[in-house]
């Protein structure tokens, strides 16, 4: 017993405090939040705007180029393995010396903007459309009943599923070691390549992921309780 | 309470442990673990793996009247493997050192290996291993070209990619100043991707060896059989037919 817990310690010196391999860890761990982070904000960005393109084309059958526009980058993102995508963009799209980091935000905004574009949609269309009517019969026009009446009646039904989204990109980052950026999944390989030990590391870095996802989704939480304040 | 955890801990490491023993791979059959992904060593040709390794494998195992099972996994995933009984030895192309001495039993070596350093044919800057300082290089993590430049050249500078060929097409497209990987491979990158040159002098030279998991019977065996196969000319032929008899 004490014996096997001598071995673990030891083993948490090797993989940890020798050589301050830790350091990997840290530094892998700045990496994902930084790409999630951005690459949420650009997936916001991006989804937003597909949405509301969409949206009124069914609405009001207008911007129909932008709408086919919209299609394209929808089926070929959601079409097509994340992995791949960050590939091509790193090998084939972004020229020698972009940074690694950068290409990974790009690419996981974008994929995550495909998936976040979705999400709102359904949102708005489930907005009864006499709201819609009411918000144009009292003389707003169709962009000021979409954002002042629409869009956050929109926003709060979709928060749950959005908040969905964000973890799965989180947890997405992982293959950014594909491109060579250290995240904290390389981290925990680079250790691992180091000492030939996976149980420290890899349970070590599972461990972080689990922290950040607990995080981020009582974050989630926390919105959706405030903008439920105003229901009653 | 916390000796609550350390049992749990000390549960699921003993679960763990029961589960690795228990796809033990001996017998009749031997297998072999590899990273396929290291031409002219082991590469895929169609959907066989072939190479020099395996072919010495091939002639070792059949010296030793026994099967070879070939199983195709990432270099840093191969220690392990051989550790947890997924495997009862591994050759790919790999170096003995001594952090890994402490992990596995080698071999004798078969091979002696340099690791060379590849540029762009258009940079001047870099002519000599002495000039990658502050350099960006690239190399394939877990090898002994990724450990040994981390070491030398600082972590900060080395871009660690999943196959070496990653390495090289990072390299010729602009993302790093240099690529640290073994000699062969190095030849067969340079003559598939035009624009790139291997630098005269190479960075360091290594023994390649065959590893086994810690106070396994076949060392020995194989030790025997490789020294049979050196003698009896077979050991050179087969390294001539796969790199050829000049050493460049």
């Amino acid at each position: 017993m004490t014996e096997q817990f001598a071995d673990l310690q030891a083993r948490f010196y090797l993989n940890f405090i020798a050589e301050d391999r830790w350091r990997f860890i840290v530094n892998g761990l700045g990496v994902t939040l930084r790409v999630t982070f951005f690459a949420l904000i650009m997936g916001l960005f991006l989804g937003f705007l597909v949405a509301i393109i969409r949206s009124t084309h069914d609405k009001t059958g207008k911007l129909k180029f932008f709408n086919v526009l919209c299609n394209v980058y929808l089926t070929v993102i959601r079409g097509t393995p994340v992995v791949v995508q960050l590939l091509i963009l790193f090998f084939v799209v972004f020229p020698g010396g972009t940074s690694q980091i950068l290409v990974a935000i790009v690419a996981f905004g974008i994929n995550s903007g495909a998936y976040q574009a979705e999400i709102f949609r359904s949102g708005i269309m489930a907005v009864d459309n006499g709201q819609f009517e009411a918000g144009r019969s009292l003389g707003f026009n169709y962009l000021k009943t979409m954002f002042y009446i629409v869009l956050p009646q929109a926003v709060k039904n979709i928060l749950p599923a959005l908040g969905n989204e964000f973890i799965v990109l989180m947890k997405e980052t992982s293959i950014s070691g594909f491109i060579a950026l250290q995240d904290l999944t390389r981290a925990g390989d680079i250790i691992r390549s180091r000492t030939f030990d996976a149980f420290m590391p890899l349970l070590a870095v599972a461990l972080i992921y689990l922290v950040l996802v607990v995080i981020l989704s009582s974050l989630i939480k926390l919105l959706e309780r405030r903008l439920r304040s105003s229901d009653h | 309470m916390k000796k609550k955890i350390a049992c749990i801990l000390v549960a699921i490491m003993a679960l763990a442990s029961l589960v690795a023993c228990g796809g033990s791979a001996s017998g009749e059959t031997l297998v072999m673990a590899t990273s396929a992904d290291f031409p002219p060593f082991q590469y895929y040709e169609g959907d066989q793996i072939v190479g020099l390794d395996v072919d010495i494998a091939k002639a070792i195992v059949d010296k030793l009247g026994m099967e070879l099972e070939i199983e195709d996994m990432s270099f840093d995933a191969i220690i392990p493997a051989i550790q947890a009984g997924r495997a009862d030895f591994a050759m790919a192309a790999m170096t003995v050192t001594e952090e890994r001495m402490t992990q596995v039993d080698f071999s004798v070596s078969y091979y002696t290996g340099r690791q060379v350093v590849i540029v762009s044919e258009d940079n001047s800057d870099i002519n000599t291993p002495d000039d990658l300082e502050g350099m960006s290089i690239g190399v394939q993590i877990g090898t002994t070209g990724d450990i040994l430049s981390s070491w030398e050249f600082g972590d900060e500078n080395i871009q660690r990619f999943t196959r070496g060929m990653e390495a090289v097409q990072a390299l010729a497209q602009g993302s790093v100043d240099a690529v640290i990987i073994d000699d062969y491979p190095a030849h067969e990158f340079v003559n598939a991707v035009s624009g790139l040159r291997i630098l005269p002098a190479e960075w360091l030279e290594e023994d390649y060896a065959i590893a086994f998991p810690q106070g396994s019977e076949l060392v020995d065996k194989f030790n025997a059989a490789i020294e049979e196969l050196k003698a009896n000319g077979t050991f050179q032929e087969i390294v001539d037919r796969h790199i050829g008899t000049g050493t460049d």
